[in-house]
């Protein structure tokens, strides 16, 4: 695979960009402080909404859950792009020589990290706040990571779509929550196959959202280089 | 920046110079005839339909029209295509207009299927697969009309409603994938022409449905595009004169 050498400029470059990103998410907390903070007050306010004592929340919890991880997500989302509107930051990575697709792979994959930490949190979250008992181990971690991976390879293109546009904060979920729509099924599909105990009937949204993943990370490596260029 | 894109139009691309021309009025007028035709055949001459009663008819308009929001959604996705290789205005306009009458297409089916849903469901709305994708399909299409009618600069604009555009199609088909085995929910298909129900005049008014509503909309796509294309017109010469009117006062001062 290394033996080109654009793959390896890119990955080399995707590398630096999700350090620095997740560098600057760890100095500056604020996925510590508000981001996860959030996530957990969106449980708390679906049991609220739903009664915790008519056992609502248990049978709802895979679409709970992938509701919760989507919305926080958004916020995750919106912050890789801001981190960079200040400042021109903007203009110094286009200057700055990192092939786009890298960038876009970086991006990725700290949006990833994040929502990975999040997914976690959330998971535990719901097995202590909602009463729900976890079964079907291999499924529930292979569905959190591809959908993650489909989460954040199609919300960091439509993040760029929206960047540095006045309207950002209304535009992105207006774009990406649509597409993210069949994540959204497939996740919580297989999360309720691996709940109920029966994950055969999970594995083919886990191949599905694999072949989402991949499109938005093709469409992705060869979108963003024209998408940078005047944001 | 915006003087840059707006003086290599002209160069480039030759377009329309007003919304009408005498080939589109004449095809404005087939299609008014063949609307009045549909109306014969569907409101009068075609029989009610022995499970679903008189609601049947509302099909000759929806189904055509669900057609034609996805053909909408192609025309964009090719028009966006067009745009980001060759960076042809023409194409960008033509994406747009595909995109905006595809709306107007997709709203028509989700308003016509539910006034059909409700005398023979008993709802207005089912989750079902079909009415699920489409609903997402109107939503991308709202997301793709946001980012075109940003606030911002042609390019800008441009450029990422063109990737938006892109991504309509493989958005639409995953969407319709994943939603078909959602659930159990789902009902069985209720209108397809392979369907035996449809015979003779009722197939032959299914038949003028397609053909006339397919006229509107390509009447609607190319006047669409040509109101597009003098807004553009009138964009870049009022700037034009703007800029002339400044550069006048300068010399003057």
């Amino acid at each position: 695979m290394n033996s080109c050498p654009a793959v390896t400029i890119m990955l080399s470059d995707a590398w630096l960009i999700a350090r620095k990103d997740l560098k600057l998410e760890i100095r500056s907390r604020v996925a510590l402080n508000q981001v996860i903070p959030f996530a957990l007050l969106v449980l708390v306010l679906f049991a609220f909404a739903l009664d915790p004592d008519r056992g609502l929340l248990e049978k709802a919890t895979p679409g709970l859950y992938w509701i919760a991880v989507l919305f926080s997500g958004l916020l995750a989302m919106q912050r890789s792009f801001a981190v960079e509107a200040a400042d021109g930051v903007t203009d110094a990575l286009r200057l700055s020589g990192l092939t786009p697709s890298g960038i876009y792979l970086g991006k990725t994959l700290s949006v990833a990290v994040q929502l990975l930490v999040l997914e976690v949190l959330l998971g535990v979250g719901v097995a202590v706040l909602y009463g729900t008992s976890i079964t079907g181990w291999l499924l529930l971690l292979a569905t959190i990571v591809v959908a993650t991976a489909a989460i954040s390879t199609a919300g960091t293109l439509f993040g760029v779509v929206a960047a540095g546009l006045r309207v950002r904060e209304t535009l992105l979920p207006l774009l990406l929550l649509p597409v993210l729509a069949p994540v959204l099924i497939g996740s919580t599909r297989a999360f309720e196959a691996a709940l109920s105990g029966t994950p055969s009937e999970g594995w083919p949204w886990v191949g599905l959202m694999s072949v989402f993943a991949a499109v938005y990370v093709v469409a992705g490596i060869f979108g963003f280089g024209p998408l940078m260029e005047e944001s | 920046m915006t003087t840059e894109t707006v003086g290599s139009v002209e160069a480039s691309d030759s377009g329309p110079t007003s919304t009408g021309s005498r080939t589109t009025m004449i095809l404005g007028i087939i299609t008014l005839i063949s609307l009045g035709v549909l109306v014969l055949f569907g409101l009068i001459l075609s029989p009610a339909d022995a499970n679903q009663g008189e609601a049947v008819r509302i099909m000759y308009v929806h189904v055509p029209s669900a057609t034609l929001s996805y053909v909408g959604c192609f025309l964009t996705a090719i028009g966006s295509v067009v745009y980001l290789w060759r960076k042809s205005r023409w194409w960008e306009l033509v994406a747009y207009a595909g995109a905006e009458v595809a709306a107007l297409f997709t709203a028509l089916t989700l308003a016509t299927g539910m006034l059909w849903g409700r005398p023979t469901w008993g709802v207005f709305w089912v989750w079902d697969a079909r009415l699920t994708s489409e609903a997402m399909l109107m939503l991308l299409l709202l997301g793709y009309l946001a980012v075109r009618r940003l606030a911002a600069d042609y390019e800008v604009r441009a450029k990422r409603a063109a990737i938006v555009g892109l991504l309509l199609v493989p958005n639409v088909f995953i969407v319709r994938q994943s939603v078909q085995w959602w659930r159990t929910l789902h009902q069985t298909p209720t209108l397809s022409l392979s369907g035996a129900e449809i015979q003779g005049l009722m197939l032959f008014s299914l038949f003028t449905g397609f053909v006339s509503i397919t006229l509107v909309f390509i009447w609607m796509v190319i006047h669409r595009f040509r109101v597009a294309w003098l807004e553009e017109q009138v964009d870049a010469e009022g700037l034009d004169t703007a800029i002339a009117e400044r550069r006048a006062e300068g010399l003057v001062s």
